[in-house]
């Protein structure tokens, strides 16, 4: 942890945000520069039949470059950070400049006072890890698996990966900031089969450091995923409740957070716009979107513009308390930035969550699960790209998972889809969980119950 | 094309097979994109992209190392080289000398007539206001466009240690219009895009127009529409809009990496009949101007027309070089991989159904109570029990025989192997439809389909409506 979190936390990013300076330095006349600056470090580890598949070792770095004059914006990026390519980058972005039409709200994130929280999610021990270990790794969770139950026929794959990046923003309002993280995680697919029926089930673990690491959950998840869906069949279409453990839960928050961008609003595409201060969503919950909780592995103290991220409630007791923005949305509104520029080197800022957290109600799964008599428990969900429309709020998904009968699992089902809408879904939540679990996208969530969806199915 | 010269590449392949090992390449690209977005009646932002490396690697056994470099100077290929080689964990040693044969550069059999980059970027700025213009004159109800256009150059060399030395170069040019309308019932959404292998002259083949105009229809006939019923019903999917249906429900299965590992539905299934009579399909990497279209795979295997399914028989699956190697056959030219930070795998290009001989009008009219898809979303399959979704954009009911009331959306939910058997009748209208990115293990790659009006004769429809 650095003292000063406004200060790069090492060396290589120091150098990153010098990177940075030299690029805003050449700004000349009104015109207002920002310079983006990454490079990060990836392994991965792939096997397969007790062999190692693959090993991918690489770096990468880039630089993305804002200018805006006369409330014009143009942007370019280069996969490099090469000086002679930088420059090329600045040269295209100014030309792009003067092609976008003017927009008073467009331009940079301005200082805005709020103290970063600082967080350094870099633990060094990432960097000692050896090849060999990576890959002992692997084959240990692949074994586990293939262990763990006679119908267990293969896994596609056992992987150990590990990441390190570096950023740095700096622009002429005199924002800076620069961050470093470090991550490594380890996935599983398993492959059941019986009979002529195969099925196969998903196990991941993440985590800051090897150490945070359980692959013995990740294996035994993969296989309880795969092995219970024997002798799955469509269910008959009706309504019913719908049981969503938390991973199945975060999605559909994601959903809701996305809608609740202030860019979304702004441009007449969320259904929630007009809706600050009245009840979206049952009153048993409450959503923030929230860097700044360290529990999350998307916790960050700085957003893409460089602003220091914060807390932000987005609904409280089912009340829609506002929307997140980023700079220029955030003027366009009337309002703050929340901090909540998502970006990266490719791309221009824009509004997104980044660290969605659901408050625990109360009760276990167990508990959960005993107040259902007609339900479907749904442990995957297919096509949330095809039948999730954010903007009008019609979901439609495919599921596989367990029916519920008067409180209890019942027979396992496949081929079926659930559907409803997000702003029907959010005020159908008959249950909050006090199970949160922090999941690998950074959301925390625990296992919600939704009272009344329509189950297509026979 | 001179990315690289003959001579260090050989240098390269020779140093990464220094510790022992079957098999070293090198995969180098070079990618200029541009793009220019319109929204809320303004033309937001103009973007450059550029982005160069090379990926390598070596083969040991059944293990690959791969590593991957922006610096294309000897010097980080070597570098990049020996990280590959230490990756793959080779256990021999000695001197190993690569001489790469003359440049296979098959080309495409076409011309591309304006290169986007040499286009004024006034131009494309333009066709993005044209188009918003036009959205928004249909009706008042268009509440919302955004209009993009991209483009991008993509030059690529494949050298390999059996001597192969294969260069492309491939351009795209895109379009989308997306519309949002607003009524009683809340918004609703339409989107048309257009995409080639081509120039800046896709704009004489499509009228922007007539895009912006179908974007705006797409949205506004939702507005209207009533809930998706739920339940299983026979579906017609129209001509051109419903290809991905066949990239789901049997491409992505019959992609022999999954076959291998065990992982497939069709797995073993090579010679019998697992379609219906007179379903023929086939994935086409040579498909000229086509969204999949490439002339080498990222391999640097000559694009191919595989037939997969021949008259409801399966004929073959599809394989990248790694997966023929094992098995002692040739590759099929499905190896293919996003960008030179990515490692190839089984691919489609362009996927699609052979037209039948049936009137489309003949399909609907001899449908009692159905549902018509005319637009596909995406969708996804898992390929271990070969249920797949996937999404409609724009649907209507069936009723006695005609198409009537407009649906909302919602995905649509079979299995493979059981949807290529129902298929009863197949039309004579073929077209292919839009542009499509198909998404693998992370990894994105274009990809074209396309369908006749064809009739499944059961199919589960995600909607709510009893």
């Amino acid at each position: 942890m650095t003292a000063d979190p406004h200060e790069p936390p090492d060396d290589l990013c120091a150098e990153l945000l010098g990177i940075a300076r030299g690029v805003v330095a050449r700004a000349t006349g009104g015109e207002a520069i920002e310079a983006f600056v990454s490079r990060g470090e990836y392994t991965a580890v792939r096997v397969h039949g007790g062999e190692v598949e693959s090993f991918t070792s690489a770096s990468s770095a880039g630089v993305g470059v804002r200018v805006v004059r006369d409330h014009r914006q143009g942007f370019a990026w280069a996969g490099s950070l090469d000086p002679e390519v930088v420059a090329d980058a600045l040269a295209e972005a100014r030309d792009n400049a003067t092609f976008a039409e003017p927009d008073q709200w467009v331009g940079l994130a301005e200082p805005d006072g709020v103290a970063p929280v600082p967080f350094d999610a870099f633990d060094e021990s990432i960097r000692s890890i050896t090849g060999e270990r990576r890959i002992e790794l692997a084959l240990e969770l692949e074994r586990m698996v293939r262990a763990a139950d006679r119908r267990i026929s293969g896994v596609r794959s056992a992987s150990f990966s590990d990441s390190i990046g570096r950023f740095a923003v700096s622009s002429t309002t005199g924002v800076a900031g620069s961050g470093r993280g470090a991550w490594c995680s380890m996935g599983v697919l398993a492959l059941a089969t019986d009979g002529d029926e195969t099925y196969t089930g998903a196990g991941s673990t993440v985590g800051f450091a090897p150490a945070d690491l359980d692959p013995t959950d990740a294996a035994e998840d993969a296989v309880r995923r795969a092995t219970r869906l024997f002798g799955a069949r469509p269910a008959r279409s009706r309504r019913l409740a719908v049981l969503l453990e938390p991973r199945q839960a975060a999605i559909i928050m994601g959903i809701l957070g996305s809608s609740l961008s202030g860019e979304r609003v702004l441009k007449g595409r969320s259904p929630f716009a007009d809706r600050v201060g009245e009840p979206i969503a049952a009153a048993a919950l409450t959503l923030v979107d929230d860097p700044t909780d360290h529990r999350s592995f998307a916790a960050d103290t700085f957003d893409g513009e460089g602003l220091a991220c914060r807390r932000n409630p987005l609904v409280v007791d089912g009340v829609l308390q506002g929307f997140l923005y980023d700079s220029a949305t955030g003027r366009r509104a009337g309002r703050a930035s929340t901090g909540s520029a998502v970006r990266s080197v490719s791309s221009t800022p824009s509004v997104g969550c980044q660290a969605l957290a659901v408050h625990p109600g109360s009760g276990t799964f167990d508990d959960l699960l005993g107040t259902i008599d007609d339900g479907i428990y749904v442990q995957s969900m297919t096509g949330l790209h095809s039948g999730v429309n954010a903007v009008s709020g019609d979901i439609s998904v495919g599921v596989e998972g367990l029916m519920i009968r008067d409180g209890r699992l019942a027979e396992p089902v496949r081929e079926v889809t659930i559907a409803s809408s997000l702003q029907r879904m959010l005020l159908d939540i008959t249950a909050v969980g006090a199970d949160v679990e922090w999941l690998p996208g950074g959301t925390g969530c625990p296992t919600l119950v939704i009272g009344d969806v329509a189950l297509s199915g026979t | 094309m001179g990315m690289i010269d003959a001579s260090v590449l050989e240098r390269v392949l020779a140093s990464a097979l220094r510790t022992g090992g079957d098999f070293a390449e090198v995969f180098a690209e070079d990618r200029r994109s541009s793009s220019a977005l319109l929204d809320d009646g303004r033309v937001e932002e103009l973007t450059s992209g550029r982005d160069r490396g090379a990926g390598i690697r070596v083969v040991v056994g059944d293990t690959t190392g791969f590593a991957h470099t922006a610096d294309l100077s000897e010097a980080g290929l070597l570098a990049a080289a020996e990280a590959a080689a230490a990756a793959a964990r080779g256990g021999g040693g000695g001197v190993r000398t690569v001489a790469l044969g003359p440049v296979i550069a098959p080309g495409r059999g076409f011309d591309i007539e304006i290169a986007p980059i040499e286009v004024p970027k006034a131009r494309k700025v333009a066709l993005l206001t044209q188009a918003d213009e036009t959205a928004r004159s249909v009706a008042g109800a268009i509440s919302q466009v955004s209009v993009n256009y991209s483009d991008s150059l993509r030059r690529i060399l494949v050298a390999n240690s059996d001597g192969l030395l294969a260069e492309d170069e491939t351009v795209r040019t895109f379009f989308a219009v997306s519309c949002v309308a607003t009524g009683d019932t809340g918004l609703q959404t339409g989107r048309e895009t257009v995409g080639h292998t081509i120039g800046f002259e896709l704009f004489d083949r499509y009228d922007i127009d007539d895009l912006a105009r179908r974007a705006a229809d797409r949205a506004l006939t939702k507005l209207a529409a009533r809930p998706a019923p739920s339940g299983q019903m026979p579906v017609v999917i129209g001509s051109g809009g419903g290809g991905v249906l066949f990239h789901e429900a049997c491409g992505h299965g019959l992609e022999a990496d999954l076959v291998s590992k065990g992982a497939s539905v069709f797995a073993g299934r090579v010679g019998q009949q697992v379609a219906s009579r007179g379903v023929t399909v086939v994935d086409d990497g040579t498909m000229a101007r086509e969204w999949g279209n490439i002339a080498i795979d990222d391999e640097g295997h000559p694009a191919q027309r595989n037939v997969l399914i021949e008259d409801g028989i399966l004929t073959d699956y599809m394989w990248d070089q790694l997966r023929a190697r094992s098995e002692g056959r040739p590759s099929s030219g499905n190896g293919r991989r996003q960008s030179y930070q990515h490692l190839p795998m089984v691919r489609m290009t362009n996927t699609y159904l052979l037209a039948g001989t049936e009137e489309p009008e003949d399909i609907i009219a001899s449908t009692e109570r159905g549902v018509y898809v005319k637009h596909l979303g995406g969708g996804q399959v898992n390929t271990a029990t070969g249920d797949f979704v996937f999404g409609m954009t724009e649907a209507y009911l069936i009723e006695n025989g005609e198409v009537t009331e407009p649906l909302r959306e919602g995905n649509l939910i079979g299995n493979g192997p059981e949807v290529l058997q129902r298929i009863d009748a197949l039309g004579n209208d073929f077209a292919m439809g839009p542009p499509g990115t198909c998404g693998k293990d992370g990894q994105g790659v274009p990809v074209g389909d396309g369908v006749p009006t064809l009739r499944v004769t059961s199919l589960t429809i995600g909607g709510t409506a009893a």
